[in-house]
C-alpha cells in the first residue's frame, strides 16, 4: 500500500443507476446507525452512571429501559416551542441545524467495515471515502461552532451569549491541541485517507494490536486526542459550557422542545464520532481477527466481524466516556484554559517532535538505542523549558494584585 | 496523581448493587406510626364515631381541617352520641400530617392511614369530603381513583398509636387504648414507648392473639 489515498473501488467503472443506489443506501444506512447508537449511547449512559451511583437508572419504557431514550425524544417533539421576543429568529432557527449537520458529516469518514460486495459492486463499508479524510473531521469540529455560537447570540439572552463565548473559547482551546494529536498519527500513516490508516493498521496476528495499530507508537498523541476530544463535545469534566450552576443551560437555555433535542442529539453524535475517530486513528478501526474456519470470503468474515470489532472497541471508549462522566467534578474555567494551553499543546508539540524523529530514524536506519533516548531527553528539556517559561496561575494573580 | 483513586471509587460502586428501588411496583415497609391520609372510622355496628365536636378542625395548625356538627337525625342516627359529623372537608393542599387532630379527637374517630401515594391535577380532588374519608363496610380505606395502592396496602392502614398517653407518660402497658373498629374490633394494648425494644417480639403475638 503506498502513502496515496485508496480510492473506493466503487466508482471505479463509472457511475450508474446502481451505484448511485448504493450510495443513497450507505447514507440512510450510516444515519439511522448514528441516530440508533446516540439513543443506545444515551440508555447505556444513564443505565451505567445509575450502576456507579447505586441507583437502578431507566427501566420502565420497554425491557431493561432501552426506549426511554425515544419517549424523551417523543415526548420533546410533541412539547410547545417558544422563541424569546429579543431572538433573532432566522438563526434561532437554524442553529441547530448548523450544529447537527456538522456532527452527522464527520461522521461520514469513518470506516465501519471491510471491503464487501453489494449488487455486483465492491465498495468500503463507510459513506465517503476522500483523500483528505481526517481534514474533513477537523473542518466540521470547527464548524460546529458556529451552531454554538449563533445559538448564543441569536437568543438575545445573557445566559446563552456567555455560554456559547465561553463554548467557542473551549473549543478552539482545544483545536490546536486536537490537531497535533492526529498529526502524531499521521507522521506515521502517511496519508489522510481513513480507509489508507485503517488498511494499515490491518489485522495480521495478534501482534498486531502491540507492533500493528498506533495506539502503542502514538501513545501521547492518543492521551493528548482523548482529553481534547472530550473537550472538544463539551463533555464532563469539561462542560463548563453548559455549567448549570452558572448559565442555566449554557448556549441552549432558551431552547425547547425539538430543537432542543436537536442540540442535545448533536453533542452526543459527535461524542460517538470522536469515539469511532479514535478507533480509526487509534485502534485499527474494522481491523480484527477473523474466524478461520469459516471461508474467508464469506459473509460472515466479510460483513459481521469487522463491523463486530469496530463496534466493540468504540463501546469500549465511550464506556470510558461514562465513567469519566461519573468519576470526575467539573473543571474550574482557569483551569481548563491552563490545561488546554500550558500543558496539552505543549505536550503534543514536543510529541509530534519524538514522531517525527523517530519515523525519520526508522527510514534511514539509524540505531533506536541512540535515537530514542536522545528525543525523549530532547523532549524533557524543552519540555521543562516550556514550563518554566510559562506563568503559574498563582503567580498571575500576584502580579494582578 | 490522587485524583486518579476516584476511577477506582465509581466502578467500585457497581459491584455493591444498588440501594434505591422500583417504587410503584416496589414499595418499602412503612414504620408503624407512619402519618399517611386520614379516614373517619366506625364503630363494629356500623356507627361512625366523628361526633362533630369540631376539636380537630380546633387544634389543626394548617387549618385543613372543615367541620360542622349536626343533630341526629333521632329515627336513623348517624353516630352513637347526640351529634355527628354533618360535613367533614380535609384540604390535603394544606395538611401537614401532624397528626395533632388524631390526638385532639376523643372518639378515635380520626385516625391517619399509611397511604400517602395520591396526587391529583384538580384542586377539587385535593379536599377529601366525608363520603372519601369515611372507611367502607368492611373498615378499610375507600380507595380513590387518584391514590396509588398496591394489592394489601390498605391491610395494616388504620393501626392507631398516640404519640404520647393521654396522662402524658409514654409509659402505659396492658391499657386497652381503642374503641371497637369496624372490620378490626378491638386493637390490643399498645406497648409503652420506653420498653418498646424488649417487649417487641411479645407485642406481635399479643396483636396476633386479641384482634377481631
Amino acid at each position: 500500500m503506498t502513502g496515496f489515498a485508496t480510492a473506493d473501488p466503487l466508482f471505479s467503472n463509472g457511475v450508474d443507476l446502481t451505484v448511485v443506489l448504493i450510495v443513497i443506501g450507505k447514507t440512510i444506512a450510516v444515519f439511522a446507525l448514528l441516530l440508533l447508537s446516540v439513543l443506545m449511547y444515551i440508555w447505556f449512559l444513564r443505565k451505567v452512571i445509575a450502576r456507579m451511583q447505586n441507583r437502578i437508572g431507566p427501566d420502565r419504557a420497554g425491557p431493561f429501559g432501552l426506549l426511554q431514550t425515544l419517549a424523551d425524544g417523543i415526548k420533546l417533539f410533541f412539547k410547545e416551542q417558544s422563541v424569546p421576543t429579543t431572538a433573532d429568529r432566522k438563526i434561532f432557527y437554524l442553529a441547530p441545524y448548523l450544529s447537527l449537520l456538522p456532527a452527522f458529516l464527520a461522521f461520514s469518514i469513518v470506516p465501519i467495515g471491510g471491503l464487501v460486495t453489494i449488487a455486483g459492486h465492491q465498495t468500503f463499508l463507510q459513506l465517503v471515502d476522500i483523500p483528505l479524510g481526517i481534514l474533513l473531521l477537523l473542518a466540521m469540529s470547527g464548524l460546529g461552532i458556529y451552531g454554538v455560537m449563533l445559538a448564543g447570540w441569536a437568543s438575545g439572552s445573557k445566559y446563552p451569549l456567555l455560554g456559547s463565548v465561553r463554548a467557542s473559547a473551549q473549543l478552539l482551546s482545544y483545536e490546536a491541541a486536537f490537531g497535533l494529536a492526529i498529526v502524531g498519527v499521521l507522521i506515521q500513516s502517511n496519508t489522510l485517507s481513513t480507509r489508507a490508516i485503517v488498511i494499515k493498521q490491518g489485522w495480521t496476528g495478534v501482534e498486531s494490536i502491540v507492533n500493528g495499530w498506533y495506539w502503542l507508537p502514538a501513545i501521547g498523541a492518543l492521551f493528548v486526542f482523548l482529553i481534547a476530544a472530550v473537550a472538544e463535545t463539551n463533555h464532563p469534566p469539561f462542560d463548563l459550557v453548559e455549567a448549570e450552576q452558572e448559565l442555566t443551560g449554557g448556549f441552549f437555555t432558551e431552547y425547547t422542545g425539538i430543537r432542543f433535542a436537536i442540540f442535545y442529539l448533536a453533542e452526543f453524535m459527535n461524542l460517538i464520532t470522536m469515539s469511532a475517530i479514535a478507533v480509526t486513528l487509534f485502534f485499527g478501526g474494522p481491523s480484527g481477527p477473523s474466524l478461520g474456519f469459516l471461508a474467508a470470503n464469506g459473509w460472515f468474515n466479510v460483513w459481521v466481524l469487522p463491523v463486530f470489532w469496530f463496534m466493540s472497541k468504540v463501546i469500549v471508549l465511550l464506556f470510558l466516556t461514562v465513567w469519566l462522566r461519573a468519576t470526575m467534578p467539573r473543571l474550574r474555567y482557569d483551569q481548563l484554559m491552563a490545561l488546554g494551553w500550558k500543558f496539552l499543546i505543549e505536550f503534543a508539540f514536543i510529541w509530534v517532535m519524538i514522531t517525527g524523529v523517530v519515523v525519520v530514524a526508522k527510514e534511514q536506519d539509524w540505531s533506536m538505542w541512540i535515537v530514542l533516548p536522545a528525543v525523549i531527553a530532547g523532549g524533557i528539556a524543552i519540555g521543562a523549558v516550556l514550563y518554566a517559561s510559562v506563568p503559574k496561575t498563582t503567580e498571575l494573580l500576584e502580579e494582578i494584585k | 496523581m490522587g485524583w486518579l483513586s476516584g476511577f477506582a471509587v465509581t466502578l467500585r460502586q457497581i459491584r455493591r448493587g444498588k440501594v434505591t428501588e422500583r417504587f410503584p411496583f416496589e414499595k418499602r415497609p412503612k414504620p408503624a406510626r407512619f402519618h399517611g391520609r386520614h379516614v373517619l372510622n366506625r364503630y363494629e355496628d356500623g356507627m361512625e364515631k366523628c361526633i362533630g365536636c369540631e376539636l380537630c378542625a380546633g387544634v389543626c395548625p394548617a387549618q385543613c381541617i372543615y367541620v360542622r356538627g349536626a343533630d341526629n337525625p333521632p329515627d336513623a342516627p348517624v353516630s352513637p352520641g347526640e351529634r355527628y359529623g354533618f360535613v367533614y372537608e380535609i384540604n390535603y393542599l394544606r395538611c401537614i400530617h401532624c397528626d395533632l387532630c388524631v390526638e385532639a379527637c376523643p372518639t378515635e374517630a380520626i385516625t391517619e392511614t399509611k397511604l400517602f401515594e395520591f396526587s391529583f391535577s384538580n384542586r377539587e380532588d385535593a379536599i377529601y369530603t366525608k363520603e372519601e374519608l369515611l372507611v367502607d363496610d368492611d373498615g378499610r380505606a375507600r380507595r380513590q381513583p387518584w391514590e396509588l395502592w398496591l394489592g394489601g396496602e390498605d391491610d395494616d392502614t388504620s393501626a392507631w398509636m398516640r404519640a404520647t398517653a393521654p396522662s402524658g407518660q409514654a409509659v402505659y402497658e396492658g391499657r386497652v387504648g381503642w374503641s371497637g373498629e369496624l372490620g378490626f374490633g378491638v386493637r390490643a394494648p399498645e406497648i409503652g414507648q420506653s420498653v418498646e425494644e424488649a417487649k417487641d417480639e411479645e407485642a406481635k403475638d399479643e396483636r396476633g392473639g386479641q384482634g377481631s
